[in-house]
Order: C-alpha cells, then structure tokens, then sequence
C-alpha cells in the first residue's frame, strides 16, 4: 500500500525532508521504521532511538506497536512542546 | 470554531468579547514567550496542520463533557514569536469557578505535552535550539487519569 509519511522537528531535519510517498507492506508502524530506517543514512540517524520518537497515524497518536490498517498518513515528531 | 491556530497575534481581551454567556465563571490563561537565559531572539513553533486543530476541538469537547462548560477557546500560535508576546491562551467558562479552574488546567496539561507543536529557540547569534519535552509536563498530565471525574 501506499502510505504518506510526515516528519516534524528535529526528525524532519534529519530526514532532510518534511514528506514523502512510501510504498509499504509493514504491518505495523514499528515495522514501517525499521524499513524507513533503512533507506539511507539520514532515516538511520531520524530513528535512532526511538524513546524520543512520538508518531501518529492517520492524525491520531498511537504507539510503536499500533497495526497501520489502512493508514494514508504516518506521521513522526518527538515529544511535543506545545502550551 | 473554537480552538485556532495562526500565525497573527492576538489579543487575549478581544477574544473574550461575547465569550460565555450565561456563565458564572470564566477563566483565562495566556501564555507569554519568556527568555530565562536573556540571550533568546525569538521562539519559533513548528505545528502539524490538519492534527492540530482535529486535535484541539477534539480534547476541547473532552474537557466540556468532564467539567460541563458552557464554552471553550484555545487560541495558539505557530511561527516566529517575539520574547514577551503572547503564544497562546485558553478560555473556559462554566457556571462556578471550580469547574472553570480545572478546565483551563486540565485544557492545558494537554496542550503542553499532546497538541502536536515544537518549539524552537533562536538565539541573539543566530542558533537554533529544540526545547526539549518535560518529565514534569507529562507527569501534570498524569494526574488527571488518577482523578475522580
């Protein structure tokens, strides 16, 4: 399937990108970083450790382990700072 | 709507023209840039479009069901923000001022630790620094699991 992944803040930066078109068979988001991380140096160093990696899928916040269904929309930052 | 994001800044008065009638109590906290080292710029806020205002509405009906307000506004703001100006604010209104209180509170616990911003500090030198998260603003949101409703 074809997903749209967002990246914020920091991870943006190190991705080097704010978004782009993946095409996917992972089943869940953990899955779906291991194959990010993989791409090339920049996602390596994005997902590096991910404790301080926060995503949400289809605009709702989930955890690593949560099933991407049929997700159209991946998103990862690290912990917000709002307020 | 009742939760907003923009860039403009805004004025916390004009927000409450008209706001909560019929209520017995409203409360209101705005947020202020602060610089506690005095070498800052500016604060920049990144957010994530589309999330953020789902997510805002979302959490803002939240606190109406649990503290049974009479209405509710967040206004926050992305970009680049001057030190002293104002980031953002909520405004709760309910019929007394406990549940008014709490709401606000509550509203923003949320806010600093699950509305999706980042914030970024841009010194008097031209760095840039990411503002780490808080092990104390997701233990402020904690409580409130824990509490009787």
């Amino acid at each position: 399937m074809t997903v749209d992944v967002l990246y914020f803040a920091w991870l943006r930066e190190r991705v080097g990108i704010p978004r782009e078109r993946v095409e996917t068979q992972a089943a869940t988001v953990r899955d779906l970083v291991t194959e990010l991380a993989a791409r090339d140096d920049w996602h390596a160093a994005a997902f590096a450790d991910m404790t301080a990696v926060r995503c949400a899928v289809d605009q709702e916040l989930v955890g690593l382990d949560a099933p991407l269904g049929k997700a159209r929309e991946v998103a990862f930052f690290p912990p917000m700072t709002g307020g | 709507m009742r939760a907003r994001v923009q860039t403009q800044p805004f004025d916390p008065a004009a927000e409450l023209e008209g706001f909560g009638a019929g209520a017995g109590a409203i409360v209101t906290f705005t947020g202020v840039v602060r610089d506690d080292t005095g070498s800052m710029a500016a604060l920049e806020l990144e957010h994530y479009p589309g999330m953020t205002e789902r997510a805002m509405e979302g959490h803002g009906d939240t606190a109406a069901r649990r503290f049974d307000l009479i209405d509710w506004r967040i206004v926050h703001r992305h970009g680049r923000l001057r030190v002293g100006e104002p980031i953002m604010m909520v405004a709760t209104a309910a019929r007394h001022r406990q549940a008014a209180f709490q709401a606000a509170d509550f509203l923003m616990d949320w806010l600093k630790s699950r509305a999706p911003f980042w914030k970024r500090e841009i010194g008097q030198d031209g760095s840039a620094r990411w503002v780490a998260a808080k092990d104390s603003d997701e233990a402020a949101l904690d409580r409130w699991q824990a509490m009787p409703r």
